[in-house]
């Protein structure tokens, strides 16, 4: 069967349900209720304080084929994941299903507990490192789903991900399980991909290495929610979660791209009282932003918000009045962390509020500029951000579909060679984001503009950017580095992915050896 | 005329830069064969710059390759690289005419038959090299730039060199007035902290108060900056504009004289106002200019 965007789903995928194919980004609607936990008493004499995450497995009681949940906010520092899976080995569990944000090179282990069974699905937004890897060769049986950051919230809302126990990595806590990011020796900001976690789990545990005398203040994840507690020695490496300041990239190429994007937003009219922005930690996305910035500085104005993973450089923009406000799902720096725990500007938000189609709002709608990244991009503006040049999983969305989806002007930038290879090609070997909602792409070498937004077009034109059809675009870095062959991948499927309202755009195939 | 407001060096050794170095706009591209490559790399740099050239598209950027000093690597670089066909030579250290004339004799040599004329940018580095640098401007046809570089120099005359510049106030004016006499292009040192935007805005500023036609960069990030400097601004094209109009409403009243807001507009004032117009118009910075 042949998706919206031409993609071939299999009409039927062992250890998935029934795809629903992809009809375009707004064309899926939701017809069902918000999913509900069990309800819960809990009588003033009772603790929450237990022992051990062992204690914990027996207390709820954990059992074969139950859905583990954790939050990706420790990034590669994370400790929780392979603490409590280990405790899963260890106890003989089997079938387990793990739900984690995002997967990274950190979770290696889990690579052992597929292959012995322990863990026998993976629910993530994104994933890098020896699970994705393992994952590309086949080592589980039951595809990998891989969803938006927004679609996670969504499938966890309507009930399509259902999670058994929440496992919520804890910077700080107190005895009665009220959390935040905030504090404590592992500190990482914003807890917003763990809310829906904790909104929706039947069970929540709360797993800190900071308990702190009751009641905590701030509160992102509140004690109405947590069943257990439990103090271990150390849940992160902060080395992992956090690094000491992201600077702008000195790549000349990288800030040509970034100078250019820049001038596409303002070009397209946004730059202007009240404007809102969101783009990446890395690369020419951070930079964009410094010219963007100083364009903002130039004109005097002041945006409304900022959004989505934040880092020292927004902090500062938000300091020095250039934004209002700053909406955090995800902190990256430390200076993140100080500035979301002192001020009030700042506001947490969760991934639910942040990128959530199937709710009466969210975030990225109200967004006029979004850059982002891409490892491939076809001549249709779809974008891969799943796989790389050899066919293994090397990403995901993350939130890439949904700001898409959102943003009035979505900008990708890349550049137009990565290595040897160019980044435009006849056919994305993994849609991850749908063309029709990418508006521009930016390279080093010219910008094309989605034909689906003429008036865009002109914009740029009459502001003397020079604007070429992608396909040009495509055949000067072939003319570069010539066409690359097509890579062949094996029959099975090892990943679905989502696009956020649940539906299937696309899925990746098994590598051959 | 062509355009050297900006001459962007990009090291001869560094294939990534070299395929990327016609992304950044820049009037000019140098491919540097001297101080960016070391001794044991001469040979390897050589190679992929004649490759560069012959395969890489720098766009609308003149594609210079500065060489190594005739007593160095100089002969094998021009033996090599002229007939990949490069806009220019940029000539190091050069001291007097003499070296202008064996540049141009080797060149002669290497160049294919029909090839266009291969031109030279003449670098003064050397206070001898600026004592000469009339007689090195005239020294041949093909000379159509003297640059400055003051690194070398403000060394060689044990001279601290300072962001200010006050210590080569001196080489600064005698290049553009020798470059000026002759009718070539003088083009200023680059400036080199890559990292200081402000400094370089200035440095630029003083350059084109000077005269220079242009500035070497040895960073990306700093053509944009010259530019802005060199490209008239919107108060200029203005201005340009009006004493274009002035004239034309002299002539329509068949008046000899023709004033602006009170003061005459002599030659001098006509010259600068078409020279603005016409780096506009090849800029595509007024498209209505008529």
């Amino acid at each position: 069967m042949k998706n919206a965007i031409g993609r071939e789903i299999p009409e039927s995928i062992p250890g998935y349900q029934t795809p629903i194919l992809f009809a375009g980004a707004f064309n899926t609607k939701p017809g069902m209720n918000r999913q509900a936990p069990c309800v819960k008493a809990i009588r003033p004499s009772e603790t929450k304080l237990t022992d051990s995450l062992e204690a914990v497995f027996k207390k709820i009681p954990i059992t074969d084929g139950m859905t583990l949940s954790f939050h990706h906010h420790f990034r590669n520092g994370d400790g929780v994941v392979n603490m409590v899976l280990a405790v899963a080995a260890k106890l003989g569990l089997k079938n387990l299903k793990v739900a984690l944000s995002s997967v990274f090179p950190v979770h290696a282990p889990l690579v052992d507990h597929m292959k012995n069974g322990v863990v026998t699905a993976l629910d993530t937004n994104y994933m890098s490192g020896p699970v994705a890897q393992a994952i590309s060769r086949g080592v589980l049986e039951k595809p990998v789903v891989l969803r938006t950051h927004g679609g996670r919230a969504r499938a966890i809302e309507c009930g399509q991900l259902k999670i058994d126990v929440a496992f919520i990595a804890a910077p700080a806590a107190d005895d009665y399980g009220n959390i935040n990011g905030v504090q404590g020796p592992t500190a990482c900001g914003s807890l917003g991909y763990a809310i829906p976690d904790a909104e929706y789990a039947d069970n929540v545990v709360a797993v800190t290495d900071y308990l702190v005398e009751y009641p905590l203040t701030p509160v992102s994840i509140p004690q109405t929610r947590v069943d257990y507690v439990v103090k271990v020695d150390c849940i992160g490496d902060p080395k992992g979660i956090v690094s000491g300041t992201t600077r702008i990239t000195k790549d000349p190429v990288g800030l040509k791209i970034a100078e250019t994007a820049a001038n596409v937003i303002k070009a397209a009219g946004l730059i202007k009282e009240g404007f809102s922005f969101q783009t990446g930690a890395g690369g020419a996305s951070l930079a964009t932003a410094h010219f963007v910035r100083k364009m903002m500085e130039k004109e005097n104005i002041s945006g409304s918000f900022a959004l989505g993973g934040i880092t020292g450089y927004m902090v500062e923009m938000l300091e020095k009045g250039l934004f209002k406000k700053l909406m955090d799902v995800q902190g990256f720096d430390l200076e993140a962390i100080r500035s979301i725990a002192a001020n009030p500007n700042h506001m947490e938000i969760s991934a639910n509020f942040y990128a959530s189609p199937f709710n009466n709002g969210c975030a990225v709608n109200k967004l006029d500029a979004v850059i982002l990244g891409a490892t491939e991009i076809d001549t249709d503006f779809n974008v891969n951000v799943v796989t790389g040049s050899d066919g293994v999983i090397m990403g995901g969305s993350g939130g890439h579909a949904d700001a898409a989806a959102g943003a009035k002007v979505t900008i990708v930038v890349a550049n137009l060679l990565r290595g040897r290879l160019p980044i435009i090609v006849e056919q994305v070997l993994t849609a991850t984001t749908p063309g029709e909602t990418i508006d521009v792409l930016v390279t080093e070498r010219g910008v094309a503009v989605n034909p689906r937004r003429p008036e865009l077009r002109d914009k740029l034109l009459a502001a003397g950017i020079t604007v070429k059809d992608i396909k040009e675009l495509k055949s000067i870095a072939e003319s570069i580095a010539g066409a690359p062959d097509k890579l062949v991948t094996g029959q099975r499927v090892v990943a679905i992915v989502e696009y956020r309202d649940g539906t299937v755009i696309d899925v990746v195939r098994q590598l051959e050896d | 005329m062509e355009l050297r407001r900006s001459m962007l060096f990009i090291p001869g050794n560094s294939p990534g830069m070299l395929q990327n170095g016609g992304v950044f706009g820049a009037d000019a591209v140098i491919l540097d064969l001297e101080d960016a490559v070391a001794p044991n790399e001469k040979d390897a740099a050589r190679i992929l710059v004649a490759h560069a050239l012959n395969n890489v598209d720098y766009g609308a950027s003149e594609k210079v390759v500065r060489i190594n000093p005739l007593d160095t690597f100089g002969h094998e670089d021009i033996k090599a690289i002229v007939p990949c066909e490069p806009g220019a030579l940029m000539v190091p250290k050069v001291q007097t005419a003499e070296d202008i004339k064996k540049v141009v004799e080797l060149v002669a040599a290497a160049e294919r038959t029909g090839q266009k004329a291969v031109k030279i940018v003449a670098l003064l580095e050397t206070p001898q090299g600026i004592h000469e640098a009339y007689n090195i401007a005239k020294a041949d046809q093909r000379v159509v730039a003297l640059a400055l570089g003051a690194e070398d120099y403000t060394a060689a005359l044990g001279a601290k060199r300072t962001k200010e510049g006050t210590e080569i106030f001196t080489v600064r004016s005698m290049i553009v007035n020798a470059a000026s006499a002759a009718g070539i292009q003088s083009i200023d040192t680059p400036f080199t902290d890559a990292n200081d935007e402000e400094g370089l805005l200035q440095d630029t500023i003083v350059a084109k108060q000077f005269g220079f036609k242009g500035k070497m960069a040895i960073n990306p990030r700093q053509v944009d900056v010259i530019h802005g400097v060199y490209n008239p601004s919107d108060t200029d094209i203005e201005w340009a504009q009006q004493v274009i109009e002035a004239l034309r409403k002299a002539e329509a009243e068949g008046s000899g004289v023709a004033s602006l807001n009170g003061k005459m507009v002599d030659a001098p004032i006509v010259s600068r106002a078409h020279n603005i117009i016409f780096l506009a118009q090849l800029l595509g910075l007024r498209k209505e200019i008529e």
